[in-house]
C-alpha cells in the first residue's frame, strides 16, 4: 500500500469504528473531552502502524486496546501525582477490571445508548454551534479533523481548536454523559436535530465560496439522521428531519446547471430527481406523520417543512404543483415555528397559488424585518415578484442588491444575470 | 456516493429452487444488516432466489434464446445485493469485509452510476431513466 492509500483505508476503518470506540471510552471515563483524546491517539498510532504492518483483521479491538493502554497511563499518572484526577478516578480507581469488562462488551453488544448520550453531549447547548457541529462530525459521522476542514472550507487548525475550546467547554461546565429525560430531552433533542439539519444545509446551499453545493456534507447529514432516527425511532420530529433531508437531497443532482450554476427549484428538470431518496424521505414522512398524529400532537417544524418538500417531490411538473396545500402547510409552519425565513417562504407559495400580489404583500411587510436585513433571498424574492407585477426597473435593483448581500460565488453570479436580464 | 455491495455465492449457481437457509446464519446476517443501517449508510437490501428457479435469456447470433435455470455453463450468480452510501470506495470495501460471510462467498463491490459520470449526450439519451425507476416502484422506505 502507498501511504495514501493506506492513510485512505485508515479513514474509512475511523468512520465506521470510532463512534462505537468514543462511546464506549465515553462510557468507561464520563467525559467524552478525555474520551476523544484517548480515541485521537489510537488513530495516530493506527496512522503510524498500519501503513507498515497492514491494518489488523479487528481493526476496531486494536483501536480499544490502545485507547484503554492509554487511559491506564492516564490512570497511573494521576496516581502518581497523587493529584486526584475526577474524569478518570472516579470511574476507573476502584473498579477498573469491571469497567474494562463493560468496555469489552460495549463493542461487542448494542451500544445505542452510549451513541445517544454522545450526540446529546456533543450537541450540548452549552456549546455554539460551529462547535457542535465539529464535535458531531467528529464523533458521530467519524470524520478526521482534516475532512471537517475541507468540508466547511476552513484551515485545520481552525477546527482542531474549535475542538479542543468545546471539549473544554463541556470540561468546566461538568456536562453529564447522559440521555436527558423529561423537559429537557425535548429541548436537547431540537439541539441535536439543528445540528444535523445545519451541516445539510452547509452542503445543500453553500453559504460562502465557489461551489453552489457540496454534496458529501449533504450526504454526512443523511447518515447522521439515519442514525438518529434508529436511536430514537419513537420522535415523529427525527423522522421528519430525515424526510426533509432524503426529499432535498433528491434534487441534488438538477439543481446545478452544466457550469456549477445554481437552478432552482421551479426550473429544474425533475427527471433529474433521485427517486430512491424521494421513496425514502415520503416514507420517513408517513412515519413523522403517523407518530405525532398517535401522539395527538401537531405536526412539528421538520415534519411540516418536509411535507412541503414532499408537494414538490409529488409534483411530476412544476405547473402541477399544489400551491394552496403548500401554503396551508405554511400556515401550520407559521403558527408552530414563526420566523421571518418562514414568512418569506410563505410569500412565495402565496403568490405562486393567489398571485404575484398577495405575495409581495407579505414581502414589503418583511422589509422592516431586522432579522432580513441582510438575508440575499429577501431582495432576490421581491424581484421575483416584481418582475411578474411588470415593475422590472424596481425588481433590477433588488436582484442587485441580492448579488451584493450573498457570500456564494455562483448564486451571485445568478443573481447579477438576472438583474442585467431586467436592464432597462 | 453510492455503491451495491453484490453477494455471489459459489455453488449458488446449482442451487435447488427451493432454498433452505440456515436459521443462526440468517441470525449472523440480519445482525451485519443492522449494523449497517444503524451506521446510516444502508439504503436498500435484497435478496435473491436461486437461479433454477430463474432464467437466463442469451443473444447468440443476435437471437433471444431462452434456457431455465439451473444453468449448466454459469460460473456463479448473486445470491443478494446491498445499497449502501459512503463516502469512499475504501468505506465500501471496509464495511463488505464486516460482512460475516461464509467461505464459500464473495462480494463485489461496484459503485452506482449518477448522472453527472456522464457526458452531456448521455445524460440527455437518458434522461427519462429517473421517471422509468419511479414508475416501476424504485421508491422504498
Amino acid at each position: 500500500m502507498v501511504p495514501n492509500d493506506a492513510n485512505r483505508t485508515i479513514e474509512a476503518v475511523w468512520r465506521i469504528e470510532s463512534p462505537r470506540l468514543l462511546a464506549g471510552l465515553a462510557r468507561l471515563t464520563r467525559d467524552v473531552g478525555v474520551a476523544e483524546d484517548l480515541a485521537q491517539e489510537a488513530l495516530l498510532s493506527a496512522l503510524e502502524r498500519w501503513p507498515q504492518t497492514g491494518v489488523p483483521d479487528n481493526p476496531g479491538a486494536w483501536l480499544m486496546a490502545v485507547a484503554k493502554n492509554r487511559a491506564l497511563d492516564l490512570l497511573r499518572r494521576a496516581k502518581r501525582l497523587e493529584r486526584k484526577h475526577e474524569e478518570l478516578s472516579g470511574e476507573l480507581g476502584g473498579s477498573w477490571t469491571s469497567a474494562e469488562s463493560s468496555l469489552d462488551a460495549a463493542l461487542d453488544d448494542d451500544i445505542g445508548d452510549d451513541l445517544l448520550r454522545l450526540i446529546f453531549t456533543a450537541c450540548h447547548p452549552v456549546l455554539s454551534p460551529e462547535a457542535r457541529t465539529a464535535l458531531t462530525l467528529r464523533m458521530l459521522g467519524g470524520l478526521t479533523t482534516e475532512e471537517i476542514a475541507r468540508a466547511f472550507l476552513v484551515p485545520v487548525s481552525t477546527i482542531s481548536q474549535r475542538i479542543v475550546r468545546a471539549k473544554r467547554t463541556l470540561a468546566e461546565a461538568r456536562v453529564p454523559f447522559e440521555i436527558p429525560r423529561g423537559a429537557e430531552r425535548a429541548a436537547r433533542l431540537a439541539s441535536v436535530l439543528e445540528v444535523i439539519y445545519l451541516v445539510f444545509n452547509e452542503g445543500y446551499a453553500a453559504t460562502a465560496g465557489e461551489d453552489w453545493v457540496r454534496p458529501e456534507l449533504c450526504d454526512d447529514a443523511l447518515r447522521l439522521g439515519r442514525v438518529l432516527a434508529g436511536l430514537v425511532p419513537e420522535e415523529p420530529e427525527v423522522h421528519g428531519l430525515v424526510a426533509l433531508t432524503e426529499i432535498q437531497a433528491s434534487r441534488m443532482g438538477a439543481r446545478t446547471g452544466p457550469s456549477g450554476e445554481p437552478v432552482l427549484l421551479l426550473n429544474q428538470d425533475r427527471s433529474r430527481w433521485d427517486r430512491l431518496l424521494i421513496g425514502r424521505g415520503l416514507a420517513a414522512l408517513d412515519r413523522a406523520t403517523a407518530l405525532a398524529t398517535a401522539a395527538g400532537g401537531a405536526l412539528g417544524p421538520y415534519t411540516l417543512q418536509a411535507a412541503i418538500a414532499a408537494c414538490h417531490a409529488r409534483a411530476r411538473t412544476a405547473e402541477e404543483t399544489d400551491w394552496p396545500r403548500i401554503v396551508a402547510l405554511y400556515d401550520a409552519l407559521a403558527r408552530t415555528a414563526p420566523s421571518p425565513v418562514v414568512e418569506l417562504n410563505r410569500a412565495v407559495a402565496v403568490a405562486m397559488a393567489f398571485g404575484p400580489a398577495a405575495g409581495l404583500e407579505i414581502v414589503d411587510a418583511l422589509l422592516a424585518e431586522p432579522a432580513l436585513a441582510s438575508y440575499h433571498l429577501l431582495p432576490a424574492v421581491r424581484g421575483d415578484l416584481l418582475v411578474k407585477l411588470g415593475r422590472h426597473e424596481e425588481a433590477r435593483a433588488e436582484f442587485e442588491r441580492a448579488a451584493d448581500l450573498t457570500r456564494n460565488a455562483r448564486e451571485r453570479d445568478l443573481m447579477l444575470a438576472r438583474a442585467a436580464e431586467h436592464r432597462a | 456516493m453510492r455503491f451495491m455491495m453484490l453477494m455471489i455465492p459459489k455453488g449458488y449457481e446449482s442451487a435447488p429452487p427451493k432454498l433452505e437457509l440456515p436459521v443462526d446464519r440468517v441470525e449472523a446476517m440480519m445482525k451485519y444488516n443492522e449494523s449497517l443501517q444503524k451506521a446510516g449508510v444502508l439504503l436498500a437490501l435484497d435478496g435473491l432466489h436461486p437461479l433454477s428457479a430463474g432464467a437466463r435469456v442469451s443473444f447468440a447470433g443476435g437471437k433471444p434464446k431462452v434456457t431455465d435455470g439451473p444453468y449448466a455453463e454459469a460460473k456463479e450468480v448473486l445470491g443478494g445485493y446491498w445499497m449502501i452510501d459512503v463516502r469512499s470506495k475504501e468505506d465500501a470495501v471496509e464495511w463488505a469485509k464486516r460482512c460475516p460471510a461464509a467461505e464459500n462467498e464473495v462480494i463485489e463491490i461496484r459503485q452506482v452510476q449518477e448522472m453527472s459520470d456522464f457526458p452531456e449526450d448521455v445524460q440527455r439519451a437518458a434522461a427519462g431513466l429517473p421517471e422509468i425507476q419511479e414508475k416501476v416502484g424504485q421508491r422504498r422506505g
